[in-house]
């Protein structure tokens, strides 16, 4: 079976299955339900699996299918490109996801079932947003990738507003939307500005234009190629939850748990990465843009930790770790080190969504409960729960030799030494990396360890999650620890195996590399630098963990300390959402709106009423002149007819006699004028 | 003793038949008296025209007389009609009295 | 001689007899006076040698016209109305008009009688059939289309005299 022309299916196959029960989900019944939303997930990742071995055996490792010719005169098709970067993010979206759709059908279990329209849609929904997803990671063009980015940011709206009767979660899902649509117009200028330079928007023609020296690199400079990149990442920004528009993340957290898993944590929000990731040959030609997109990726990551420090909602924590995480996968767009991106994309994928759903297993031993004040001592209760989320804090907080160290790690060596990073990247992100050990070990802490907080009726009801549940936490589980040993930096040794990520990954980054001047790992590789980094970070997670044990664990809750002046700015989210009401929503919007209704009420409205004046003036005139000049002609004439038939009418007599009379009187008058004439 | 009589006396006859006719007319106010008034005039015109056509001893004068004794029986007989369907209407004769189509 | 004689006597009759039509208070009296001044008027005919007319005259006017006129009024009840006025107010105003017209007629015939030259009555050319077929000749000769013309206009009198005459339409 040729894997590689069946690419195509991958994306449809869930498409079938959303299809399937969205029209049909009402006559279905839960089990055929939960076998087909997560089959068909499993199906494209079993072709997924076909199609990477076999591309993996091909020397020029690139294939596309070309299904049909969409919109030629721009360059898109609706075609698929299966070259290393697609492969490890479809590998990625269809086995993570279908762990999660495993997991969803036990977690949303109780949902209603046919007929009440719970279950069938909720896999439905999922199912569309793997369409979608796998069309974006698949396309072999800017075009069609959009297509993609939208359909993932409407599932993601109809995924939040799952539970639209409630007020809060309906808003969520607008304003991820409306946000996301923020980034959409910046993404749509850019693709403009793409096709008016390149002339094309697929991939191969355009990474073929920008590495064939056409073009000049804009370093230190800031023209129009640099601009284009810009707007691309603004579309990443809005798409990526980064500065300024990661507002609608930790909203987010409204939908359903698996929602927040699969969507918000390993797959959609890493879309922008992926884009940037597309784009590294134009990346390559503007350091300018580089530097704005390491910049902001270091300070999202650094200001989501800081707020995730305070958050008492186990879901809130967990959304700002995502965007602080994303910033470390555009700090390493931003210096150059794609490959790098990716990777972290990778590991995190595993220990985010492990973590999301270990959160979500948790919420379900404690009936709905959410705040982690009113948790604690679970860690016997939940064992596996407790385990696996004990792995993936691990992972996250970068401790070897699990995943999430190796790709962080190789992040913060690659801010400290690329010619486009410098050590002020490095310092933020080693910051950063302590703040993220500290708030992870502080939710584990709060959650699992120490007396229970919650009332007897919760407590009596904690129970371990059902195995469709606790099977998928486990291999992920496996999965953060193993994940990252592809990925291990040379110092460790250097292998084929070891190396396998970076090398597999090369072939699609050369254009930047060479753009680079073949900087990166040739210029400046210093081993003694580099452990003493890694020391460095070690240390740093390490003394996280540390002081979140001393304070949430060892400290009595009064003791702790209150955090000062800090703490309301910091539990207030920097007060960014405040911000942005007050400006746009109140001021633009609102403000704009009053005043333009003002606007309408004073000047159009004077306009037309001043026009009804106008005519009424002028109908008085025409009034004024129509009664008394032309009626009064009228009236003339009637008059001078009256007058002149004055003296006439009195001859109408109605006797006969005078007329006869008449008769005789006018002959009597031509006898008499002959008789005067002769 | 008495002139021989010539065209010249019928025609003078004609003319003061006429006159009487016309003096009906303008005089009396019985409706019936009147159309006997109209009928005296027509005569008076058949005698001119019957002396004028012995006169030229012509018989289209003659002709002509015929023809107005034709059209007098024609409107005395309408006249008549109209006569009797006003007297239905107003219940009298005489034509004074007979005013509606004044100004 | 005699012509002239019996010419005065015809001419008398008629003159009178037109006289008291449009005198008379009494209107039977008037249509017989009528009836006398057509008598007269037929009996002129004669003279002048229209046969033919001057029984026309007798059965058609006479016995025809007039007797039609005596019926109309017996259909009208005129005694209410013979013991009325008879005569309009301004009979005077009229009387002096035609007198003045035929004072002026008058004066035109003799002040023209010496320009009017009437060719003298001749003896009438001896024509065959006498009067009745000279004229049906003529009649119905030259003058068929008036012939015509007058028949549809009796037509026309029937049809009218009878709409006229009806009670309801």
């Amino acid at each position: 079976m040729n894997f590689l022309e069946l690419i195509w299916l991958i994306p449809l196959i869930p498409l079938g299955g959303a299809a399937a029960m969205l029209f049909f989900g009402r006559r279905m019944d839960k089990p055929l339900i939960s076998v087909i939303g997560p089959g068909t997930v499993g199906l494209s990742l079993v072709l997924s699996i076909g199609a990477v071995a076999q591309l993996a055996a091909l020397g020029n490792k690139s294939h596309e299918v070309v299904l049909f010719e969409w919109l030629p005169l721009i360059g898109a098709d609706w075609g698929f490109l299966l070259d290393p970067l697609s492969a490890v993010m479809i590998l990625v979206v269809t086995f993570v996801g279908f762990l999660i759709h495993i997991y969803a059908t036990g977690y949303m279990a109780h949902e209603p079932g046919p007929r009440h329209g719970g279950f069938y849609r909720f896999f439905g929904y999922m199912n569309l947003f793997v369409f979608f997803m796998l069309t974006l990671v698949l396309a072999n063009n800017y075009p069609l990738l959009f297509v993609g980015w939208e359909g993932v940011g409407l599932c993601s709206y109809l995924l939040i507003g799952f539970y639209f009767h409630k007020k809060s979660a309906s808003d969520a899902a607008n304003k991820a939307f409306i946000v996301n649509r923020i980034g959409d117009a910046g993404f749509i200028l850019g693709m403009f500005f793409l096709f008016q330079a390149v002339g094309s928007l697929r991939f191969a023609e355009v990474n073929e234009a920008l590495a064939s020296g056409r073009f000049a690199a804009e370093t230190g400079a800031f023209g129009l190629l640099s601009l284009t990149a810009v707007l691309l990442f603004v579309g990443a920004t809005g798409k990526s939850a980064q500065i300024p528009l990661f507002v609608w993340l930790p909203d987010a957290m409204e939908g359903p748990t698996p929602v927040s898993a699969l969507i918000h944590a390993a797959t959609m929000v890493t879309a922008g990465v992926y884009m940037c990731a597309r784009s590294n040959a134009l990346l390559a030609l503007t350091p300018e843009t580089s530097h704005i997109i390491a910049a902001v990726g270091a300070a999202t990551a650094i200001l989501a930790a800081s707020i995730g420090l305070v958050q008492n909602d186990i879901k809130r924590v967990l959304a700002y770790s995502t965007v602080s995480q994303l910033g470390y996968m555009f700090v390493a767009v931003g210096v150059g080190a794609y490959w790098a991106a990716i990777f972290h994309l990778y590991t995190h994928a595993f220990f985010k969504a492990l973590l999301f759903l270990g959160a979500g297993s948790v919420i379900h031993a404690m009936s709905g409960e959410q705040d982690m004040r009113r948790m604690g001592g679970l860690k016997d209760k939940i064992p596996v729960t407790f385990r696996t989320m004990f792995i993936a804090s691990l992972a996250i907080a970068g401790i070897p030799p699990l995943a999430g160290f190796f790709s962080k790690d190789e992040i913060l060596w690659q801010a400290w030494s690329s010619p486009l990073g410098s050590k002020a990247l490095w310092t933020v992100g080693w910051v950063t990396a302590a703040m993220t050990a500290f708030y992870m070990w502080r939710l584990m802490f709060m959650t699992f360890y120490g007396e229970g907080r919650m009332d007897e009726h919760t407590r009596h009801h904690i129970h371990e999650s059902p195995r469709s549940m606790t099977v998928p936490l486990t291999v992920l589980a496996a999965g953060s620890v193993a994940a990252g040993w592809i990925g291990m930096p040379k110092v460790f040794g250097e292998s084929h195996f070891l190396q396998a990520f970076e090398h597999w990954l090369a072939p699609v980054f050369e254009a930047a590399a060479r753009g680079m001047h073949g900087a990166g790992e040739a210029a400046h590789h210093d081993a003694a630098m580099e452990w003493v980094l890694m020391g460095l970070s070690v240390g740093a997670a390490l003394g996280g963990i540390l002081l979140a044990r001393h304070i949430y664990l060892r400290l009595k809750e009064h003791e702790r300390p209150s955090g000062g002046f800090l703490y309301p700015v910091l539990y207030n989210k920097w007060y960014v959402d405040d911000i942005y009401n007050a400006v746009f929503v109140e001021g633009l919007a609102k403000g704009g709106g009053s005043a333009l209704a003002r606007f309408d009420a004073a000047v159009v409205d004077g306009g037309v009423n001043g026009t009804a004046w106008m005519t009424r003036v002028i109908s008085k005139i025409s009034i004024w002149y129509d009664t008394w000049i032309v009626d009064g002609l009228v009236n003339l004439g009637a008059f001078t007819v009256r007058a002149l038939s004055f003296p006439v009418r009195f001859l109408q007599t109605g006797f006969i006699h005078s007329y006869a009379l008449m008769f005789l009187a006018g002959v009597l008058a031509i006898f008499g004028y002959y008789w005067w004439v002769r | 003793m008495l002139a021989p009589v010539t065209t010249a006396h019928y025609l003078v006859l004609s003319t003061i038949l006429l006159f009487i006719g016309v003096v009906g007319i303008l005089t009396r106010r019985n409706v019936i008296v009147l159309m006997m008034s109209i009928e005296i005039i027509l005569n008076a015109v058949n005698v001119n025209l019957i002396a004028f056509a012995r006169n030229l001893d012509q018989v289209e004068g003659q002709v002509f007389a015929i023809f107005v004794i034709c059209v007098a029986v024609a409107e005395a007989a309408v006249g008549l009609g109209i006569l009797i369907a006003l007297f239905r209407n107003k219940e009298t004769v005489h034509v004074d009295e007979i005013d509606l189509l004044k100004w | 001689m005699t012509e002239a004689v019996f010419f005065y006597c015809f001419a008398a009759l008629a003159v009178a007899g037109a006289i008291l039509t449009v005198t008379m208070r009494n209107a039977v009296h008037c249509a017989i006076s009528l009836i006398a001044s057509l008598g007269g008027v037929a009996g002129l005919y004669l003279m002048l040698h229209a046969e033919f007319l001057f029984a026309v005259q007798i059965v058609l006017y006479i016995g025809g016209i007039m007797v039609l006129f005596l019926f109309v009024i017996m259909l009208v009840n005129l005694e209410a109305a013979a013991r009325e006025r008879q005569f309009h107010r301004n009979w005077l105003g009229a009387l002096l008009c035609a007198g003045g017209t035929a004072a002026l007629a008058a004066w035109f015939w003799l002040r023209g009688a010496g320009t009017l030259r009437l060719p003298p009555a001749v003896q009438p050319t001896p024509r065959e059939g006498g009067n009745v077929e000279t004229l049906a000749m003529v009649l119905f000769r030259e003058y068929l289309v008036p012939f015509e013309l007058a028949s549809l206009l009796l037509l026309v009198a029937i049809v009218g005299g009878v709409m006229m005459a009806k009670k309801r339409i």
